[in-house]
């Protein structure tokens, strides 16, 4: 058990500092003088030498991706160009927005996929499978802005339900946050719940052709009892997978549907940084990006491991 | 026998049919793409514009047309550009796991999981915001997001096929890695990649339309799904079939696809197809 930890938070440890490599290559080294692409064509020669010395750009990039990540260890991630407050700052306030957004997505599409494609597996064949198959055809190939777009025709402009963009802020009072949430999040949810539900459904059915169930059902258990005490515990571990994966999906997808709503998430900071050539804002929270899908990964690995003895044996 | 299933037909019926409207669009579109009409802006669905005319009074069938086109273009260069990186790399990790030195593949799958630990619409993100929106890095930044895709799928199903009789037939006549991996592996595999294939091209489809609906992907004035969408957004409350035909295209294009995938798998895999026959086990494995 401790072998297989220490194997994980190694690989860990090295994926996530080759991927800031990545992205320092990316962002600093690549464009030649960020501090020319930075200012654009307005900047004098003055100027942008102050903004280089103010950066730290005056010294050798192994300095400077150093400098970076210790920064960051220690919770410093720079100072944004163009709206002067640490970075720092302006993830939190975005993140308050953009994290329970994801949760929001991710619950509703667990909530949604799971029975479906639980009750389609158990009647496989019926009407109510067909059916729910055929959304989950018609999810996947639906594009979430677009969706959006729709849900925002229907319940905002001809329902008047939902106002359809926007949003007030947490001191607002939380249920009128969770409602301006609400829109986005189903527009988040729908396509990963088509997938999810898919997963489930062929989960469960490869679970139920296994021979420990018709042990069970030998046992003198009924198809439902057999599913339920030992089947769904085995039929997890994919969804477990596909669930970690979407989180990074959710995120992504995050920030296109921040745009399609207004919400002041990362997403919408990363583009305005990119419009506005903030690189320092741009780097930080793909690196965090990048961070918290790693993570994820690594929470998953020690849920299979917590789900399945067998891969604890460090030899998967 | 082979017999096409319905998803076949389906989604078959519907890929050719977009597909030959994005071949006609280079010859011919009901209307000149680039052409405004002031005078004829929004006017809605109808004899003269099948699909109504947007705040430029441009056709939107013949913006839908080429935009469709367009939108096969890249997703089918993009996943040419991921399958002929990534299968080779596959074939290239498995061929070594199999012969030894498990030093390359392990390099190999690690970089694989690196590309997969940046969401491939940040990663499309980070590339133009370097190196500017345009239709050519949306198409390398969907394609780097497909090459570890590939490279597994190829991997996994190479290293099932290695351990086979007829591949140590093969070395035993004296051929070497490279040449079993191409000669006696990949036509072994490729189905899986075909299969593959189109479900990467109606996720590129997804992406691309993702990508110019933020501004990222093909620039004006070249006609793009996405980017019509966005800009129907702010229109959508007088003037809604500026979204729901661009939209609906995405969608069927999509869906086409996507069924289409399923009936080849279901034509290819001569494990479902035997059980279908005998009827134990229908199309389940979606």
């Amino acid at each position: 058990m401790i072998s297989f930890l220490l194997k994980k938070i190694t690989s860990l440890i090295i994926t996530l500092l080759v991927s800031t490599g990545v992205i320092f290559i990316l962002i600093e080294v690549v464009p030649g003088d960020p501090v020319a692409f930075m200012m654009g064509l307005s900047g004098s020669t003055d100027a942008a030498d102050a903004l280089r010395l103010e950066l730290g750009l005056n010294v050798g990039p192994w300095d400077r991706y150093f400098d970076w990540v210790s920064g960051m260890v220690n919770g410093n991630f720079g100072i944004s160009y163009t709206y002067r407050v640490p970075v720092v700052e302006l993830i939190r306030e975005r993140a308050l927005v953009s994290v329970p957004l994801t949760i929001y997505a991710l619950l509703l599409s667990t909530v949604i996929a799971i029975p479906a494609g639980l009750i389609s597996a158990t009647r496989r064949g019926s009407l109510v499978d067909t059916s729910f198959m055929g959304f989950a055809q018609l999810g996947v190939a639906i594009p979430n802005f677009w969706f959006a777009i729709l849900l925002v025709l229907f319940f905002s402009t001809t329902l008047k339900l939902f106002s359809a963009s926007g949003f007030p802020g947490w001191d607002a009072g939380f249920f009128i946050c969770l409602k301006a949430l609400t829109l986005p999040a189903i527009s988040l949810a729908l396509p990963q719940a088509a997938i999810l539900s898919r997963v489930m459904r062929s989960s469960v059915l490869d679970v139920m052709n296994e021979d420990y169930i018709r042990t069970a059902r030998a046992k003198g258990l009924s198809k439902k009892q057999a599913l339920f005490r030992h089947g769904l515990r085995n039929a997890m571990i994919p969804v477990l997978t596909i669930l970690g994966l979407q989180f990074s999906f959710l995120l992504a997808g995050g920030i296109i549907i921040e745009s399609v709503f207004s919400l002041p998430g990362l997403g919408r900071l990363v583009f305005q940084s990119i419009i506005q050539r903030d690189l320092i804002v741009v780097k930080s929270i793909v690196t965090l990006l990048v961070f918290s899908v790693v993570t994820i990964t690594f929470i998953v690995d020690l849920l299979y491991a917590a789900v399945d003895p067998r891969l604890r044996e460090g030899n998967s | 026998m082979k017999h096409f299933s319905i998803s076949f037909i389906v989604g078959g019926g519907l890929s050719v049919l977009f597909l030959m409207g994005a071949l006609l669009s280079f010859f011919w579109t009901p209307y000149d793409v680039e052409l405004l009409n002031i005078k004829g802006k929004f006017a809605s669905p109808g004899l003269e514009h099948l699909m109504g005319t947007d705040h430029f009074g441009r056709d939107i069938l013949s913006m839908v047309m080429v935009g469709t086109r367009n939108a096969i273009a890249v997703s089918l260069i993009a996943v040419g550009i991921g399958a002929t990186i990534g299968v080779p790399l596959g074939l290239w990790a498995a061929a070594t796991c199999m012969n030894g030195s498990r030093l390359i593949d392990e390099l190999l799958m690690r970089g694989n999981d690196l590309i997969f630990a940046f969401p491939s619409l940040l990663l499309a993100i980070l590339i133009t915001a370097v190196f500017g929106p345009s239709i050519i890095n949306a198409i390398i930044a969907i394609g780097i997001f497909n090459i570890p895709v590939f490279a597994r799928i190829s991997r996994g199903a190479a290293l099932s096929i290695w351990p086979k009789e007829y591949i140590s037939a093969a070395r035993v006549a004296g051929k070497g890695v490279s040449r079993i991996s191409y000669e006696h592996i990949l036509p072994n595999i490729l189905n899986l990649l075909i299969v593959q294939a189109t479900i990467q091209f109606s996720i590129a489809i997804i992406a691309e339309a993702s990508l110019s609906y933020v501004g990222l992907g093909s620039q004006p004035p070249n006609p793009s799904l996405g980017r019509m969408l966005n800009e129907a957004q702010t229109m959508i409350f007088f003037a809604p079939w500026l979204a729901y035909f661009p939209g609906g295209v995405i969608v069927a294009l999509v869906l086409g696809f996507n069924l289409m995938g399923d009936g080849i798998r279901d034509l290819l895999d001569p494990k479902l197809r035997q059980k279908s026959i005998t009827g134990k086990v229908s199309n389940d494995a979606s």
